[in-house]
C-alpha cells in the first residue's frame, strides 16, 4: 500500500467557557502550512470541525483591526500575526477583560457598549 | 413578535447609521454637525471593520496640489472607467466634493503625504493627471479610519454602540421608521429612528479570494432590499487584478501592491517571465496604466492558457529595483515583508484577481436618499457611481463623500420629522416581524450543516460561476445552487439565547449574503453582453443596445429587473 505523506498538523489548545462558567481546555488538529497564522488555524475549525468556536475578527490577517488580541502560549498577541507551529499552541482569552465566550471577551470600549450588555 | 418586543432593548435616535466604517463615520459626523442626535452601530466594534481601514492605498480628489487639475476632468475620467454605465449624477457629487472632503480631512490632521507644503498626488491608472493622495508608509485606510473614529468618539451628538447586529429595518406606510437587531448576548434591540443610512460596504465576502474585512457580506444591500429600496448595477463586481497570491503573507493588506506600483512602477509577468498585458490591448511596460478590468481578463486568460505562476497568477516583479531605492520609498514595510519571507530586490512575488469591490448596490439620488422615506445609504453600500469599472482611487473618496451628503440629508430629513410621535417598542416589533423570517432555535450541535459551512460553499460557487467571468450555464447552474442554500438555511436549527453565538450571526449573514448574491447572478445572467467587470464568456463584445443600468426589486422572495430608461451616458460619448 502505497500511503500519502502524511498531513503537517498543528494542534491548537483552546480555553473554552462561557462567562464565569467552567473552563474546559479543547485540542483541535489544523492543517499546517508554512506561513499560516493561528487566525487561519481558528477559522478552520470553526468551517471544519466545530461552528461553535467564539472568537473576534474583521479584518483578514492584515492586522488592522485589532480585535483578534488574544493570549497565546502565555502572552498577550494578535493571532492574525502570530504563525501556526506544527506543536501545541495554547490560546486563551484575555485575562483583565470579562470572558463572553471561548476566546470573545468584551474588548468593546465602556462607552461603546449598551447599558443592557453589561449585566 | 410580541416576546421580542418584551424582552427588547429600546433605543430611540433621530439619525440612526448603520455601519461604522469610513462612509457611515463620516455620515454620523455630518449628521450630527447638523443638529441631529445620531446613533451609530456596528456589527463589530465601532472604526475597525469595513473596507476603509484595509485600504492601503490611494484617495483621489482634484485638488491641483501637483499640478492644474479640476473636478470635471476626474469626473471625465470617472465617466470613461465606468464604461458607459456611471450614474452621472453620482458621479459628478463625488467628484466635485472630493476636494473639499479631503480639506476636511486634512485638518483633522489625517496626516496625507506632502512634498514640502504641497499635498503629494500620484499618478493612478485611468487618472489623466497626478490625483491620488495617500498616508505614508502604507496607511492610508488606517489613517481614515483612525482620524474619523476620533472625532466620532468625541461628538457628543454621536452615541456608538458596537457589537450590535442590525438585521431587519422596519418600514411603516413606506417610510423607514426604524431597525432591529441582535446584541452579542443574544438579546434582540429595537431602534426608532427618523432617518436611517445604510453604510454597511459592499459584498467581496461572498468570494473566494477578497480584499476587505470579514463584515462586508452583502448585508445592506438585502436590508435595503427587503425594505423595498431598488438596487443597481448588482452585476458589476470589481476584481482586483494583483492581489497578493504567494508566498504567504500577514499583516499586510492583500492589495497593498497597487501603491509600490504607483510609486515604483513593477513589471507584470507570466509564468514564463514575459510581458503581456499588451497582447489585451492595454500599454503597461512598468508603468502601470492599464485599468483592473482589463488587467484582471489578462491575468486570468494567462492562467487558463497554461502561462500562470506555480499558484494559478501572475509574478509582479521589482527585481529592477535596489534595497535602497525600495527603502527610500516604503521605509518599514520593507522590514514587515522580509518577516514574511519576501525580499522583492531578489524575487518576483505572485499576484492574481481578488474580489475588491462592489460598483453595484443601493439605487439612491444626488441626495443620498432611496426611494423609500427616510431610507438613504452611503459609500460602498451605494451604487451607480462608478459604472460598470469603478476609477482607482474612488473608493475612499465615495466613503468621505456619500458619507457627508448621507449624514447631511438624513438630519435633514430627521429634523423636518421632529415633530412626529415615535414608534414604541411594539410598533417597531409589529412592522418589522411582517416579511421576515427568524432562525430556528435549536442545538448547534445538531446534525445539520451549519452556516458557516454553506458561506464556504456561498464563496466557491460565486467564485467559480460569478467571478470574473461568465456565462449563461454557470449562472443558472449558480441561481439552483442559491435556491438550494436558502431552502437548507431556512431549516437551519440555531442557538439563539445565547451569548456571542457566532452560528447566530452566520445565519443572519448568511440570509443577507444569499439574496446579495441572487441580486448579482440575477442580474449577470440577463446582461447578454460584457462590459467592465461583468465578462460573459458567451457574449464577448459589448453591446450598444446594453448601454444602460439594472434596476433590481425584492419582491415575494425574487428579485424582478428592469433597465434605466436614462443611463448615466451623456458625457461618455
Amino acid at each position: 500500500m502505497t500511503a500519502a505523506a502524511p498531513r503537517e498538523l498543528g494542534v491548537l489548545e483552546i480555553a473554552r467557557g462561557a462567562g464565569d462558567g467552567t473552563t474546559v481546555l479543547q485540542r483541535f488538529e489544523v492543517p499546517f502550512e508554512p506561513g499560516a497564522s493561528v487566525l487561519d488555524g481558528l477559522i478552520w475549525i470553526r468551517e471544519h470541525l466545530d461552528a461553535s468556536l467564539a472568537f473576534r475578527y474583521s479584518c483578514i490577517n492584515a492586522n488592522v483591526c485589532k480585535e483578534c488580541v488574544m493570549r497565546i502560549d502565555g502572552e498577550n498577541a494578535y493571532a492574525c500575526m502570530a504563525r501556526l507551529q506544527k506543536g501545541i499552541t495554547r490560546l486563551e482569552p484575555l485575562t483583565g477583560k470579562r470572558r463572553l465566550r471561548d476566546l470573545a471577551c468584551d474588548t468593546v470600549p465602556p462607552k461603546e457598549r449598551l447599558p443592557g450588555i453589561v449585566e | 413578535m410580541s416576546v421580542i418586543s418584551e424582552q427588547a432593548t429600546y433605543l430611540d435616535t433621530e439619525v440612526l447609521v448603520i455601519g461604522a466604517g469610513g462612509a457611515g463615520m463620516y455620515a454620523a459626523l455630518a449628521a450630527a454637525d447638523r443638529g441631529a442626535r445620531v446613533l451609530l452601530v456596528d456589527r463589530n466594534m465601532i472604526g475597525r471593520g469595513g473596507a476603509t481601514i484595509m485600504a492601503q492605498m490611494t484617495v483621489a480628489a482634484a485638488l491641483g496640489a501637483e499640478c492644474p487639475d479640476h473636478w470635471q476632468d476626474h469626473l471625465t475620467d470617472t465617466i470613461e472607467a465606468g464604461r458607459g454605465l456611471c450614474v452621472e449624477p453620482l458621479a459628478e457629487r463625488l467628484c466635485h466634493d472630493a476636494p473639499q472632503r479631503m480639506r476636511e480631512m486634512d485638518e483633522w490632521g489625517v496626516g496625507w503625504a506632502r512634498s514640502g507644503e504641497t499635498i503629494r498626488q500620484v499618478a493612478a491608472p485611468g487618472h489623466g493627471v497626478p490625483r491620488c493622495c495617500y498616508v505614508d508608509f502604507l496607511r492610508t485606510g488606517p489613517a481614515v479610519a483612525g482620524t474619523l473614529r476620533r472625532k466620532v468618539t468625541r461628538e457628543q451628538n454621536i452615541t456608538c454602540v458596537s457589537d450590535l447586529v442590525i438585521t431587519d429595518l422596519a418600514i411603516d406606510e413606506g417610510t423607514c421608521i426604524g431597525a432591529a437587531g441582535r446584541l452579542s448576548n443574544g438579546t434582540h434591540a429595537l431602534v426608532a429612528a427618523r432617518a436611517v443610512v445604510i453604510a454597511t460596504g459592499g459584498l467581496t465576502k461572498l468570494y473566494q479570494r477578497s480584499s476587505a474585512s470579514t463584515n462586508m457580506a452583502g448585508d445592506g444591500y438585502a436590508l435595503a432590499a427587503r425594505a423595498g429600496a431598488e438596487l443597481i448595477d448588482m452585476e458589476f463586481v470589481q476584481f482586483f487584478p494583483i492581489g497578493h497570491l504567494a508566498p504567504r503573507l500577514v499583516g499586510m493588506d492583500p492589495i497593498m501592491w497597487d501603491p509600490f506600483r504607483y510609486k515604483l512602477g513593477g513589471r507584470l509577468l507570466n509564468g514564463e517571465h514575459e510581458e503581456f498585458i499588451e497582447r489585451y490591448g492595454a500599454q503597461d511596460s512598468g508603468r502601470y496604466t492599464a485599468t483592473r478590468d482589463i488587467a484582471t481578463y489578462a491575468i486570468a486568460r494567462e492562467v487558463q492558457a497554461g502561462r500562470g505562476s506555480p499558484r494559478g497568477g501572475a509574478y509582479l516583479s521589482f527585481t529592477h529595483l535596489s534595497q535602497r531605492e525600495l527603502r527610500a520609498a516604503f521605509g518599514p514595510v520593507i522590514d514587515r515583508l522580509a518577516e514574511n519571507g519576501i525580499h522583492l530586490d531578489a524575487r518576483p512575488v505572485e499576484v492574481a484577481p481578488i474580489a475588491h469591490y462592489h460598483m453595484g448596490g443601493v439605487r439612491v439620488n444626488a441626495a443620498m436618499s432611496t426611494c423609500v422615506d427616510g431610507l438613504l445609504a452611503a459609500g460602498e453600500a451605494v451604487g451607480g457611481a462608478g459604472g460598470a469599472n469603478r476609477l482607482s482611487g474612488n473608493a475612499i473618496t465615495e466613503a468621505l463623500v456619500f458619507g457627508h451628503l448621507a449624514g447631511g440629508h438624513a438630519a435633514d430629513f430627521a429634523l423636518r420629522h421632529r415633530g412626529k410621535a415615535k414608534p414604541n417598542a411594539l410598533a417597531l416589533a409589529s412592522v418589522v416581524s411582517a416579511a421576515s423570517p427568524e432562525p430556528a432555535p435549536g442545538s448547534g450541535s445538531s446534525e445539520a450543516r451549519p452556516a458557516v459551512q454553506m458561506q464556504a460553499e456561498l464563496r466557491q460557487l460565486m467564485w467559480d460561476d460569478v467571478g470574473p467571468f461568465r456565462d449563461q450555464t454557470g449562472l443558472e447552474r449558480a441561481k439552483t445552487k442559491l435556491a438550494a442554500l436558502s431552502s437548507e438555511l431556512a431549516e437551519l436549527p440555531v442557538p439563539c439565547d445565547e451569548v456571542f453565538s457566532n452560528e447566530l450571526f452566520d445565519w443572519y449573514e448568511m440570509r443577507s449574503s444569499l439574496i446579495a448574491a441572487d441580486a448579482v447572478t440575477s442580474a449577470a445572467l440577463a446582461r447578454t453582453e460584457s462590459r467592465g467587470a461583468h465578462q460573459r464568456e458567451d457574449w464577448p463584445m459589448q453591446r450598444t443596445e446594453w448601454e444602460h443600468n439594472q434596476i433590481l426589486s425584492w419582491r415575494d422572495n425574487r428579485f424582478t429587473m428592469r433597465c434605466s430608461a436614462d443611463s448615466g451616458r451623456g458625457r461618455a460619448r
